[in-house]
């Protein structure tokens, strides 16, 4: 709406701010072009030409206003049709070699349609705040489908991750752990009372609530058979309890005595500060710098406590600190696979990629989404790129920057379309406005100004900035 | 944590078949040791790779898929090879190749990428580490400063035991890896003081520096294998050929597609003849280089397969089996020991006898002469196989 009220005179003044240079610009008019970018880079990928315009527009508290009421809870794109159906396991030792092989094809396939619906939404979602933490939460309470096995329980836990993606983290934190796909992926379903399998009980303090060094084994074992119980309906694929299997005996979690089940020992792990502490690091480390500021840390882990673990008002504190905005903190974070592979289509309006070949590139590049390395999830940063990343990251902004040319079919049906790119900035120096849409910092190499259009957007996307977010 | 075993190092000394290993050479100690990593991806089966052919159990088990004792490559009266491993009996008979068997470790994963990932981080089965083991070896001891890179893997894959190293590349052909590296244009002359920034910046300057020190098109007398992994270990051979102007310490390969849960004979036939033939002309081509004396060639694959058949004549995810290990200055014979077939695990499975740790340990301590606990975590045996 703003883009639109927007005229001329508006859409100069705002071009007038980037020739201040990369320190943020403040005024009357809004936060500028380079907060703007630094905002929806941060908490999107890769944020487009009429996007930062629509938010330079706008003060810094009202952008981050506008990103945390609007977020959306359900994704847009339509998912595969399978996933209204869940089959039940079938022992593959009863089929035939060709039924064994037929039903791996068809979970090979689905698994594929699940990423390719995926990343359809983050590259489309009107809210891509949503998408960017319901990766977040991927990665956190992290589960693989290889496995799990079974691509209807991963979509429906990527539903889950979604519908409490800004919501509370205490609420989704019982909720994952009864999530049937986290149940196959820690072990849930087969921990019972005479055999306890310890896997979760750990992960969820060391991982997904307290941290390391903030519980003792004798915590872990005794949550575990708090947990014992805790399983999957074989038919419907539903949690369910199976009174049998569970210990109701006592149990001494962090030092508190009684006939605890897993909803209790849940409890207990939110009222620990550690945990609060600990899921306020990792957000830092997503969305301000690789080095959490403990003071800060401290603040808001106190206030994300006080409004009940409402993952909206820490997210609300985090973006409004100085830290987030600091000049220290531009371009400091390496973009993750799925940054650079939905940044790169969307910033190029690549309309005729298919998604397809986005997922295979992003888990070329390490980033396979549903399948995360291991429980940990995906280290990040520097860990991005080593040579071979870094080299096929070149490669694929070679490949996807192509421009169409006349009567040359290209084999992968790319085009660039670099005309209707450049107007888009109805700007007479589209150069720097180019360099402005694309870049955190000034490139390392500044473009030679003979250059062809084309090969000015090609350097400016092969210069190592462009790496940075 | 130790392993419990029964006996180590059965050197094959009189075995009557006349196949006795004699060591050929004694290398002299070198600081430019190598070490070539040879990843078996999908699970080898290893009962069927060193088969211990005169165990009546495992006929029982594999009604199918047993190989026929005529056909078995016999080495003692015991065990003999797949028969389509047979070009590896004159390494065998030059004494420089080393059979590990019952190599594992306690609590075993069965899935595919939790295991290897075990393997390649050096992890404890309930443990989680992020990097991979030869990476915290390079961060621990560092490598000398001649070398082009510490690690070179050879193929697509993100190599694992060098995940986490600044200082490992990652090609399939040297002409290409080149080209890509000219495509990097100059290096930029002053880069701001920003971590991540210069992390960039250094990585291409590797890049550059790797692609100016590598020697591309080397003529080998050696004959590679046709296919993909003949291609990469040529290249492999061709990085190390580099070595007289900057040296390597590791080079990673991978041949994958051992996961044989389906009709599994025809398919583990060609993985090992490929793997035979290509290992054979690995050390005619190092012994052409005159490094053979330097280099240490080790496979690993995430599991073995289950010693009873499916209903598919095939088999499932198993747990301990047998790696390779080959150099000039390797000691040549049977290491671990054989596994036991009538103690099987819940699974079906064996029990492993040598800790896969100990491997990496022999490397780190005996080949490199660098201590291996901080690498590993603990003070794993070593294998008396240097």
């Amino acid at each position: 709406m703003i883009v639109n009220l927007c005229n001329q005179t508006m859409i100069q003044r705002l071009l007038f701010f980037c020739l201040f240079g990369y320190n943020a610009t403040v005024g009357a008019a809004g936060m500028g072009l380079a907060d703007a970018w630094h905002l929806l880079a941060r908490t999107g990928f890769g944020p487009t030409w009429p996007e930062i315009r629509e938010f330079a527009a706008l003060s810094r508290t009202e952008g981050i206003d506008r990103l945390l009421t609007a977020s959306r809870v359900q994704a847009v794109t339509p998912p595969p049709a399978w996933v209204a159906v869940y089959p039940p396991p079938v022992a593959l030792r009863d089929l035939s070699p060709q039924e064994q092989q037929r039903r791996q094809q068809v979970k090979r396939e689905q698994g594929r349609e699940l990423r390719v619906w995926w990343l359809t939404e983050m590259r489309n979602a009107p809210t891509p705040l949503t998408e960017h933490m319901t990766l977040f939460w991927h990665n956190h309470f992290t589960s693989a489908l290889p496995k799990v096995s079974s691509p209807v329980l991963m979509y429906r836990q990527n539903v889950l991750l979604r519908h409490h993606a800004l919501r509370r983290f205490d609420v989704l934190l019982h909720e994952i752990a009864k999530d049937p796909a986290m149940l196959i992926y820690l072990d849930g379903a087969v921990n019972r009372k005479r055999q306890p399998n310890e896997n979760f009980a750990r992960e969820v303090m060391e991982l997904f609530t307290l941290g390391e060094g903030h519980y003792r084994e004798a915590d872990v074992k005794d949550a575990a058979r708090a947990f014992t119980g805790w399983s999957l309906d074989r038919e419907t694929g539903e949690f369910c309890f199976r009174p049998a299997w569970h210990d109701g005996g006592t149990k001494t979690i962090l030092g508190q005595t009684g006939r605890f089940d897993g909803d209790a020992v849940l409890d207990i792990l939110l009222a620990q500060p550690e945990t609060a502490a600990h899921v306020v690091r990792k957000l830092w480390r997503e969305f301000i710098s690789l080095q959490p500021d403990e003071a800060e840390v401290k603040r808001i882990a106190e206030e994300f406590r006080k409004q009940r673990y409402e993952i909206r008002a820490a997210l609300r504190c985090l973006l409004n600190s100085p830290a987030f905005w600091a000049s220290a903190h531009r371009g400091v974070l390496v973009k993750s696979p799925l940054d650079f592979v939905i940044g790169l289509q969307r910033q190029l309006d690549l309309k005729t990629l298919e998604q397809n070949q986005v997922v295979q590139r992003a888990a070329q590049l390490g980033q396979n989404v549903f399948a995360p390395p291991n429980v940990k999830g995906w280290p990040g940063g520097e860990a991005w790129l080593d040579s071979r990343a870094l080299l096929l990251r070149r490669q694929i902004v070679q490949q996807w920057s192509m421009a169409r040319r006349p009567r040359k079919p290209l084999a992968q049906n790319l085009d660039f379309a670099i005309k209707p790119w450049i107007r888009q900035f109805e700007s007479a120096d589209w150069r720097e406005a180019a360099q402005r849409l694309l870049l955190p910092l000034p490139p390392l190499r500044q473009p030679a100004a003979i250059l062809s259009p084309i090969e000015i957007v090609q350097a400016l996307l092969l210069d190592p900035v462009y790496q940075l977010k | 944590m130790m392993m419990k075993r029964r006996t180590f190092l059965l050197t094959l000394a009189g075995a009557g078949l006349g196949l006795s290993p004699i060591r050929s050479q004694t290398a002299a100690p070198s600081p430019n040791r190598l070490l070539i990593l040879i990843a078996l991806k999908g699970g080898n089966d290893g009962l069927n790779t060193l088969i211990p052919y005169a165990d009546p159990r495992y006929r029982i088990l594999r009604p199918d898929l047993a190989i026929p004792v005529d056909q078995v490559v016999k080495l003692s009266e015991q065990e003999g090879l797949h028969p389509q491993l047979a070009p590896l009996r004159e390494v065998w008979q030059a004494g420089e190749l080393a059979l590990v068997r019952g190599v594992g470790y306690p609590e075993p994963n069965l899935s595919h990428f939790r295991s290897m990932d075990i393997w390649e981080t050096a992890s404890a089965s309930d443990e989680t580490l992020t990097t991979g083991w030869l990476a915290r070896c390079f961060a621990a001891h560092s490598p000398p400063a001649n070398l082009i890179a510490a690690g070179v893997a050879v193929g697509n894959d993100a190599a694992g035991p060098l995940q986490g190293s600044a200082n490992a590349l990652t090609l399939t052909d040297i002409a290409l890896f080149q080209q890509q590296a000219r495509w990097l244009g100059l290096a930029p002359s002053t880069v701001p003081p920003n971590p991540a920034l210069r992390h960039i910046v250094d990585v291409e300057n590797r890049i550059r520096q790797a692609a100016s020190q590598l020697k591309r098109g080397h003529r080998f007398e050696t004959t590679f294998p046709e296919g993909p992994f003949g291609r990469a270990l040529r290249t492999a051979c061709e990085v190390i050929a580099s070595r007289k102007r900057a040296s390597v310490a590791v080079v990673h390969l991978s041949l994958p597609d051992f996961d044989t849960h389906v009709r599994q004979a025809p398919r583990q036939g060609r993985l090992l003849r490929q793997l035979a033939e290509g290992l054979v002309s690995l050390r005619a081509a190092l012994r052409e280089l005159g490094v053979w004396n330097e280099a240490l060639v080790m496979t690993y694959s995430e599991f073995g397969r289950r010693p009873q058949q499916n209903a598919n004549r095939g088999t499932d995810h198993g747990t301990a089996s047998i790696q390779f290990v080959l150099g000039g200055s390797v000691r040549g014979g049977f290491h671990g020991a054989a596994l036991d077939l009538t103690n099987l695990d819940g699974n079906g499975n064996p029990h492993f006898v040598l800790d896969f740790r100990s491997l990496y340990a022999t490397v780190l301590e005996k080949w490199w002469g660098v201590e291996s606990r901080s690498v590993l975590g603990a003070q794993f045996e070593t294998v008396k196989l240097i």
